[in-house]
């Protein structure tokens, strides 16, 4: 690496297209000091190793603040308090177990499986509007409304209220870009920001105190209503999970689905292949989570102790940036790591994080990319990439293009 | 066709060489399977004297017994086609390690060019045996024993008496309660899960159980029970003096290994098991290994080089795989591509809400720390420690930090930890005893149970070395 600092080049929006010769790279270093500070780590092993050591912390208190300022990290907002994305236990535990009461198992197993013919009629509505048009963005007309709505839909959001959160679901996304421009725009996208944040806590609260007067059968009810062993969230815990659900869900599937559609536009063999053989739609996602994964890299973390790994002492207090995309391209633990091959056996990335904060909305995303890439590969005929590569938005960390622009002859039913 | 002999004939031993299995459960599929990935294209016989197709046991003392899965519904899953000639319902009774033939209980014998021994253990039953011919008296540790518990369960009991809080037990005492049913445990040391995790964590699974409405009493031992004229069980009476009524007792008093089969054929086989190297090769009584026979699963003792080259009994169905997978690869590999089993000692159990999950060998420990979480809540991570080393953890319902004291273990690492974690409270600041029970006392409990350095067990009791 000639560069004294690989996490510009990172960040810089010209290797956004294809980041992967750079992570290459950095793989010959599993871990280096960046001239900035944090310490970079891109070697499958060794990230999948510090996500599950104690001695590291998610909590965004422990940032050292060259690593707050950094990374543009917000006053504690007393309207949304510190979601478990941004906790340790004990406080992760307890939330994320509340959490999990409505939507998995062991006490809801069902909830995600029995969404699913409500997941294919969303679909379908998303489909049917491309009638007549022969040039789509994908991105704006498909892959950004179908998560949101179905957040909606899980959460229990009045269908009447759904286009007041697709705005702020928007707003929130693209605040999750590195803030730019002259001084006054910069205060104003923090303005809108802000402003953002404050309506969505003040509609969720608004929301949750309703289910628990009156409870239905979706999550925010049971949020509001149930009484598990260890108590319940206090109101303003459930708007900022509620909201957690919202901003960590978005953007990640939008890219994912994206990105699907960009593989399979990219090699014609393989969309034959899925529109022939649907069963295919599990494997072909589980290889494209580990070939492009939405989520690029986790910036956040911090050392608790100094840490040896990779015959580096990584000190206490510093800043960590596990490179989840590299370490999916790791030749140590993927053979042929740049091919992708939807039927790669034991195909276990780190595109979902590992450890306590592994994903909690995984099956979901799951399911509705299968669905979304099935549906999609099944339903336009004659679909062709309008633009490649697709203009990508700034995101170095949520990677994904910003428009998927095609051209299609027509639509199946 | 003569004997195939590996080393120096791969090849033809791969294409043509007999290989028997006796014992088809967990170990014994799970090597067959490996057999045939690894490309064994000879005969495969395997021997089982259970009737069924191979299953599955965890679930037994767990779902079967909740109801929510019937016993039948246990088939372990298949890797792949063994093409094997099954003999099931048939028992091996003897080996002639000289002749390479098993005898089998009708009369058969079955000659072999190599041999995995995979018979298990099975429950020690109630000593004394008139008391343990009562109706309604069980043990657990087959499909067959769980599916007549579970239908005694599903009948309403008064009240059930589990004999012995080991995993099993608890689990067992945890499905009742799950469904209903009044419980005593009785247990002769002072908290259950003792001889496994030791008495501080003992305390806390004790905790566990009196939350959740058992009847725990320790400390006792079951002196006595008591049938009615009908031949049923309807009382147990304690040491204390004082009597239960049940009309269910599940004797859980640990396992004895299946290997009276293997007396007089010269191989070091004892109570403890057979004494098998790191590459799963058997040993003889004389303390030689042997090189056609082989062992895996629940019934081997195998040296562990991370515990001092003691030598482990584990009762741990991760072992059992891996220990299988070793050992097939071994059968028909030559000597220089074998490869050691060095698997680390991993367990787990669900009882009363909360998952347990331990790796290392706790019982060969002095000392203990809880690094996250706290015993009182019943949600922690504990460290065990052996003369200023790391040698295992334990977790509640924190299981997925368990890689990370993995890799203390395999580092020796210094005990007691250091470092600050995630959540490190006060009352992990300093280490306690780690409180087991001495360990010249037999106890039913341990599910790794250490048994010093010699191959050949042919002594009842057994002292584990302690520094
Ligand atoms: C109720 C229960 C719950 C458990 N829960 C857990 C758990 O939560 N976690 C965990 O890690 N482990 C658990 N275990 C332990 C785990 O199931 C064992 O480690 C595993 O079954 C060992 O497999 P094995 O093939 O070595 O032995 P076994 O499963 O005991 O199989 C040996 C087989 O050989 C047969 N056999 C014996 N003698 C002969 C002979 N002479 N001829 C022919 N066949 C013979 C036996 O009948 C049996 O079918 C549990 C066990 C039980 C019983
Ligand atoms: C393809 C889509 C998705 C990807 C790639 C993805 C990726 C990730 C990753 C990498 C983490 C770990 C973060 C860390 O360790 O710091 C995470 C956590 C999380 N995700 Fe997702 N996610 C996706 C979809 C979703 C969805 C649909 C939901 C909600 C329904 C969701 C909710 C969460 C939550 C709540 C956490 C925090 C978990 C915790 O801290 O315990 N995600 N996700």
């Amino acid at each position: 690496m000639t560069s004294a600092s690989p996490l510009r080049q990172i960040l810089d929006p010209a290797h956004r297209a294809d980041p992967y010769p750079l992570y290459a790279e950095l793989r010959k270093t599993p871990v280096v000091r960046d001239g900035t500070g944090p310490y970079l780590v891109s070697t499958y092993w060794e990230i999948q190793e510090l996500l599950h050591d104690p001695r590291v912390s998610s909590d965004a208190r422990n940032l050292n603040p060259e690593a707050a300022a950094f990374l543009g990290q917000e006053e504690e907002d007393p309207n949304l308090p510190p979601t478990f994305l941004r906790l340790d236990p004990p406080d992760h535990d307890r939330l994320r177990d509340l959490a999990m009461r409505p939507f998995g198992p062991p006490h809801t197993p069902r909830r995600i499986s029995d969404m699913r013919g409500e997941l294919a009629g969303i679909v379908t509505q998303l489909i049917d509007g491309f009638r007549g048009r022969d040039h789509l963005d994908l991105v704006d007309s498909f892959a950004y409304p179908f998560p949101v709505t179905v957040i909606c839909r899980l959460l229990g959001v009045p269908r009447e209220d759904e286009p007041r959160f697709h705005v702020w679901a928007d707003t929130l996304a693209a605040g999750l870009d590195p803030v730019h421009g002259t001084p006054e725009e910069r205060e104003a996208q923090r303005e809108t920001l802000r402003r953002a944040r404050a309506d969505l806590a003040a509609y969720l609260a608004g929301l949750v105190e309703e289910r628990r007067r009156s409870p239905r059968d979706d999550m925010l009810s049971a949020l509001a209503t149930d009484h598990g062993p260890d108590g319940r969230m206090s109101p303003l815990e459930m708007v900022s999970t509620a909201a957690l659900l919202l901003i960590a869900g978005h953007e990640t599937t939008v890219n994912l689905i994206t990105n699907g559609m960009l593989t399979l536009l990219r090699d014609p063999g393989l969309l034959r292949r899925l529109r022939d053989e649907p069963a295919l739609a599990a494997p072909f996602v589980e290889e494209l989570l580990r070939f492009d994964p939405p989520v690029q890299l986790l910036p956040q973390r911090t050392t608790l102790a100094d840490i040896d790994i990779a015959g580096t002492t990584v000190p206490k207090g510093a800043s960590l940036w596990l490179l989840l995309a590299s370490g999916n391209r790791d030749p140590r633990r993927f053979p042929e790591p740049d091919r992708f091959l939807p039927e790669r056996p034991d195909n276990q990335h780190l595109s979902f994080g590992s450890g306590i904060h592994t994903c909690f909305g995984a099956p979901l995303a799951r399911l509705e990319t299968q669905i979304a890439l099935t549906e999609l590969t099944r339903r336009l005929t004659g679909p062709r990439l309008a633009e490649d590569p697709p203009p990508y938005r700034r995101n170095a960390v949520l990677r994904g293009p910003r428009h998927l622009p095609v051209v299609i002859e027509g639509l199946a039913d | 066709m003569p004997p195939v002999s590996v080393d120096g004939f791969p090849e033809t031993f791969r294409r043509e060489g007999r290989i028997v299995v006796v014992g088809a459960s967990l170990a014994g599929l799970r090597a067959a399977e490996t057999l045939r990935a690894e490309g064994f294209r000879g005969t495969l016989t395997m021997i089982g004297d259970e009737p069924h197709e191979p299953y599955d046991r965890p679930p037994l003392s767990k779902q079967v017994l909740l109801g929510l899965v019937p016993p039948d519904h246990t088939a372990l899953p298949r890797r792949r086609a063994i093409d094997a000639r099954w003999r099931l319902g048939t028992a091996a009774t003897g080996l002639d390690a000289a002749a390479k033939e098993v005898r089998l209980a009708d009369g058969d014998t079955v000659p072999y060019d190599r041999l995995l021994i995979a018979t298990g253990v099975r429950s020690r039953p109630w000593p004394h045996e008139l008391e343990s011919d009562l109706d309604g008296v069980f043990v657990l540790r087959t499909r067959d024993h769980a599916a007549r518990l579970h239908r005694r369960l599903s009948a309403g009991p008064r009240r059930v008496l589990v004999i012995g809080a080991g995993f099993t037990g608890s689990e067992i005492a945890s499905a009742c309660r799950g469904r209903g049913l009044p419980v005593t445990v009785a247990e002769r040391g002072p908290a259950p899960l003792v001889g496994a995790l030791g008495g501080v964590i003992g305390e806390v699974a004790a905790e566990l159980q009196r939350a959740h409405g058992v009847d725990l009493r320790c400390g006792v031992q079951v002196t006595g029970l008591e049938g009615d004229s009908g031949g049923r069980v309807r009382r147990a009476h304690f040491s204390d003096g004082s009597a239960v009524d049940a009309d269910v007792v599940v004797v859980c008093l640990g396992a004895t290994r299946n290997t009276e089969w293997l007396a007089g054929s010269g191989l070091g086989a004892g109570p403890r098991g057979i004494a098998c190297d790191a590459g799963c090769r058997a040993f003889d009584v004389r303390g030689i290994v042997t090189d056609d026979v082989f062992v895996a699963g629940d019934v081997a003792r195998s040296p562990h080089p991370l515990f001092g080259y003691q030598f482990l009994s584990l009762e741990h169905w991760g072992n059992a795989v891996a220990q299988a997978e070793t050992a097939a690869h071994n059968m028909i590999s030559a000597s220089v591509d074998r490869r050691p089993h060095l698997w680390m000692p991993s367990f787990w159990s669900a009882q009363f809400g909360v998952n347990i999950k331990s790796v290392g060998v706790p019982p060969m420990a002095d000392q203990l720390l809880v690094t996250q979480g706290s015993l009182t809540e019943h949600r922690f991570t504990a460290v065990y420690g052996h003369q200023g080393r790391v040698i295992a953890a334990t977790t509640f319902d924190q299981g997925k930090w368990l890689e990370f004291y993995e890799r203390q273990i395999e580092r020796a690492a210094p005990f007691p930890p250091e470092f600050p974690t995630v959540d490190r409270r006060p009352e992990g600041r300093h280490p306690i005893a780690a409180g087991f029970p001495d360990p010249s006392l037999p106890t039913h409990g341990p599910t790794v149970t250490l048994s010093g350095h010699s191959p050949a067990d042919r002594r009842l009791s057994f002292t584990p070395r302690r520094a």
